[in-house]
């Protein structure tokens, strides 16, 4: 390997490391807010990267029907609660959240779609239509069981990126797409040429961390957030409504996929099932920071991003196995450093058996 | 009468199966064998993931090693799948064992997520590795044959993978009801109590996850050999997701729960293939879509899956037979003479950052006496009973027990070595019997491995395991009630069936941690008489407690801690007379 590849190689492995970045953000907000380990996440960005491609080609995306889908579950489910419980003066608001705002955007990409939009229409669209998924799947599949065990929900969970895959494919289809860059611009910086493509992507990423960064310190919701997932019961009792910091949580980690998606369009061809090898990517890098730390989190989704791109010289077949495998020694180092962290997630688990 | 009806239904099962050749064509027999198959898998998942509690995402990647190591060897090498057989056993125990040792200890859910990792590395593996065939994978494997039999056709096979099925299906069930069964049983639920009763939780997980695999690595040979075809796709990650599908529309926590989750599903999916072609192009992802949607209603609606709903119909055998009455169990050996120092703690000290929980605390414990530890809220009780019993490592100053240095040894050692204890908050497994969760007290004082458990070698030691485990229920009072759930007793009785545990274990010394604490009046009544006896047979206490009454008219010797320190240590009648422990309870009396 030469100096030059060498180099090539970090700047390719920095940029999807800083997508993994974003993707791993997400994660983690939603596994400490609400406790899931959202895999279908990445389903979700690749939802948002296909949907973009679609607009471009002037096809109506598959994503209009999911989010359609989506609304009118949640909605039945919503409203048949409320009328379950009495609470017939909240009907409007739920009509407003899981019908209304959802199929809106939908109903734009549902309009726009066949006319050349300009890339910046295409990509606020992208995001208005991909912005409810996680809200929704998170009122459909997880609230019904919201205090059920960390496993259990992790269980939910592969089961609706099941189905979320499987509807992919259904709504793009088995070819690969790849959208149009943002930027073409390139910058030579010393003997390395660097796309603005890449930097777009670095940039977002530091964007968003910052972003998180100043919600978790300086608001009211980021500090509830925090408190959620330090203490549910606590956060609780001190008045903090945890559907509605789930929701929070879910939408800001949306938009994150959304924003993810769009970035990583242009940089490699996305199959429908792609999102969820980038999903759990971030959360090999999500997991070398423990799942509890953001700092470690982009750290850790960094190490992947380089990780996978010197694997993929090294051998490309064998790429997704190193990066894969390349967890359990991860797991073995982070179970001696943290010895006894086992204990509480096994006994909370006691209290949901059934007799 | 009732026991006999439940023995009819696997009686009609077995016989359903037996002659299901004769009655079906071939293809509902490929179908069947197909559910045969997947409930081998199925099996291991049920053993891991419902009974111990180890959610795995990657049974496929085991069904796919085995299936694998077979293909090759019979393939490539030309070699008899008999020996297939031993190398696809073989390998699987051999990765299962290497990702057990470097997965098992994390928490829950990371080791879900690991599955999910290994579980794709490994299908990226076969899918990429040329002696496998790549993406093609490798055909031509040939069919098992039993000397001069072939087992070429579906209905030669269906014979062979039902009574592996049943076989292995036995030997679980009687694991399960054995000592290292229990053991299992016990994981789910915290490891606090595990360590506490001698079990190596880390062991236990390490043998189930072999186990798992095992019977995976076998599902994956007959496999290879009915399919006469491997394939990456065959064990992909949503292969591996199925298993746990089906595991959980069975019931997860039931043996039979493998079976028919197996069979619903492949049912589903066979229903589906037929139907979902008319409807779209796309029917095999659609049929994911249906798996997703009908998963995420079972967990939200039927988390206990179709057997325990079928077992609500059904009679339930209302005792459990007991074993013959065996021979009594030998006593633990007694180092200590009476009036010697059980236990001896020289000036130990814990630390939490500024806050010295415990600040060089000095006492001992003679043999046969009862010893009162007493303090107000905080004084630091909790903590030093960890320290004694290795929950907590003292940052200074040495723990004896017995005469041997118990300082830094891990909790099960120190259960080994004859302390057994009671719990502030109650432990118990309440989903087991009253039985077996005294019968997890003598897990120590009990030898049988997991082969002798699944084979009944292990019958004469259980038999009086059963025993002496009847007889402390019955010293608790709660002996007519052995066969009833541990889950179903009220407050108080669940204490004294702690009580019954510990004293399962024979202990040298019997530590109970606030052991009236939330009891009623009468329960606490109840409770006394049984310290009263056990102090008049001679066994040494040490009891933790806040009611001063109920300690001052039942213990020898007293140890009043606050903020820490040691206050003061004496005879009852010396402590209630001393001034500074009446400042500490009553905050300065005049």
């Amino acid at each position: 390997m030469t100096p030059e590849i060498a180099l090539l190689l970090a700047q390719d492995g920095i940029t999807t490391g800083a997508i993994y970045v974003l993707v791993a953000l997400g994660l983690v907000l939603i596994f400490l807010s609400t406790r899931v380990i959202f895999v279908p996440f990445g389903d979700v960005v690749g939802y948002a990267a296909l949907t973009l491609a679609a607009l471009q080609l002037k096809r109506t995306p598959g994503t209009v029907w999911l989010v359609l889908t989506l609304a009118a579950i949640a909605t039945v489910m919503e409203v048949w609660a409320l009328i379950r419980q009495r609470r017939f003066q909240r009907l409007p608001q739920a009509l407003l959240y899981y019908a209304a705002l959802p199929i809106a955007p939908a109903a734009v990409a549902w309009f726009a779609a066949g006319y050349d939009l300009p890339m910046w229409a295409g990509i606020l669209i992208t995001l208005a239509v991909v912005l409810p998924i996680s809200p929704l799947l998170y009122r459909i599949a997880f609230q019904p069981l919201a205090d059920a065990s960390v496993l259990v929900l992790l269980i939910i969970s592969v089961a609706v990126h099941f189905a979320m895959s499987g509807m992919a494919l259904v709504f793009f289809g088995p070819e690969g797409f790849r959208t149009q860059p943002i930027t073409r611009a390139f910058f030579n910086v010393g003997p390395m040429s660097v796309s603005g493509q890449s930097l777009l992507v670095v940039a977002s990423a530091a964007a968003f961390g910052l972003f998180l960064f100043l919600f978790f310190e300086r608001t009211l919701s980021g500090k509830a957030l925090r408190a959620t997932a330090v203490n549910r019961v606590g956060a609780r009792l001190v008045g903090i409504r945890l559907s509605t910091t789930a929701a929070i949580a879910f939408l800001l980690a949306s938009a994150l996929a959304g924003i993810s998606g769009i970035l990583i369009g242009p940089i490699a061809t996305l199959y429908y099932d792609s999102g969820f090898l980038i999903g759990l990517k971030a959360f090999v890098g999500a997991i070398i920071g423990g799942l509890v730390s953001y700092p470690a989190t982009i750290v850790g989704a960094l190490l992947v991003g380089l990780f996978e791109s010197y694997a993929s010289f090294w051998n490309s077949a064998m790429k997704e196995v190193i990066v894969f495998g390349s967890l359990i020694p991860i797991l073995l180092w982070r179970s001696f450093a943290t010895r006894s962290g086992v204990e509480e997630e096994i006994e909370e688990e006691e209290g949901e058996r059934q007799t | 009468m009732r026991r006999a009806r439940s023995y009819l239904i696997v009686a009609v099962a077995v016989a359903f199966i037996a002659v299901a050749p004769a009655m079906f064509g071939s293809f509902t027999i490929t179908l069947m064998n197909y559910i045969g198959i997947y409930a081998m898998a199925t099996l291991g998942l049920v053993l891991l993931t419902g009974i111990a509690g180890l959610t795995s995402f990657g049974q496929a990647a085991f069904v796919g090693i085995g299936a694998y190591a077979t293909a090759w060897y019979t393939v490539t090498q030309g070699g008899s799948p008999w020996i297939g057989l031993l190398l696809a056993l073989a390998s699987t125990v051999l990765v299962a064992t290497i990702l057990a040792i470097a997965t098992l200890r994390l928490g829950g859910h990371f080791l879900s997520l690991s599955t999910l990792a290994w579980g794709i590395a490994i299908y990226f593996l076969f899918g990429n590795t040329d002696v496998l065939g790549r993406y093609n994978g490798l055909s031509g494997i040939p069919a098992i044959s039993i000397g001069p039999i072939s087992l070429e056709s579906a209905v030669a096979i269906y014979f062979l993978i039902w009574i592996a099925l049943g076989g292995a299906m036995l030997l679980c069930r009687n694991l399960l009801d054995s000592r290292q069964g229990r053991a299992i049983r016990c994981l789910r639920g915290g490891t606090a109590l595990v360590e506490s009763l001698a079990i190596d939780s880390f062991r236990i997980r390490l043998a189930v996850f072999v186990l798992a695999a095992l019977l995976a690595g076998a599902s994956g040979w007959l496999s290879a050999h009915m399919q006469r075809y491997v394939g990456p796709m065959q064990f992909d990650i949503d292969s591996g997701i199925e298993f746990l599908l089906m595991a959980l529309v069975g019931g997860a926590s039931q043996l039979a729960g493998a079976v028919v989750g197996s069979a619903i599903v492949t049912l589903i999916k066979n229903v589906l293939q037929d139907v979902l072609p008319s409807v779209t192009s796309y029917s095999g992802q659609l049929q994911a879509v249906v798996f997703g949607v009908l998963f995420v209603i079972l967990l939200q609606k039927a988390r206990g899956g179709v057997v325990p709903i079928i077992r609500k119909y059904l009679p339930r055998p209302e005792k459990k037979i007991l074993p013959a009455a065996g021979a009594p169990m030998s006593r633990r050996m007694r180092t200590t003479a009476a009036g010697q120092a059980v236990l001896a703690i020289d000036s130990a000290m814990k630390r939490f950052g500024s806050l010295a929980a415990v600040n060089k605390v000095s006492f001992e414990v003679k043999t046969g006496e009862v010893l009162g530890l007493i303090g107000p809220n905080g004084a630091g009780k909790s903590t030093l009973l960890n320290l004694i019993t290795g929950v907590l490592k003292p940052n200074s100053g040495t723990i004896l027990f017995q005469g041997r240095d118990i300082t830094r040894a891990p909790p099960r050692y120190i259960a080994a070595a004859g302390m057994a204890r009671t719990f502030q908050h109650v432990k118990l497994r309440p989903n087991m019997t009253l039985l077996d969760n005294v019968l997890l007290g003598i897990y120590s004082r009990t030898r049988s491995g997991f082969l002798a458990g699944a084979l009944r070698l292990d019958r004469a030691e259980e038999s009086a395991a059963c025993t002496e485990a009847l007889h402390q229920l019955h010293r608790v009072g709660l002996g007519d009630r052995y066969s009833e759930l541990a889950g179903n007793l009220p407050l108080g009785q669940q204490r004294l069936l702690e009580v019954a545990r510990a004293l399962a274990a024979d202990p040298a010394l019997l530590v109970l941690d606030e052991p009236a604490a939330g009891l009623r009046r009468l329960e606490k009544q109840t409770l006394s008489d049984l310290l009263r006896e056990l102090r008049a047979e001679g066994m040494t206490i040490i009891l933790v407690e806040h009611d001063m009454e109920f300690v001052m008219n039942l213990v020898d010797r007293i140890v009043v801690m606050d903020f820490g320190v040691k206050l003061a240590e004496g005879l009852p009648a010396a402590i209630r007379a001393d001034a500074r422990v009446q400042e500490a309870y009553l905050g300065g009396v005049a």
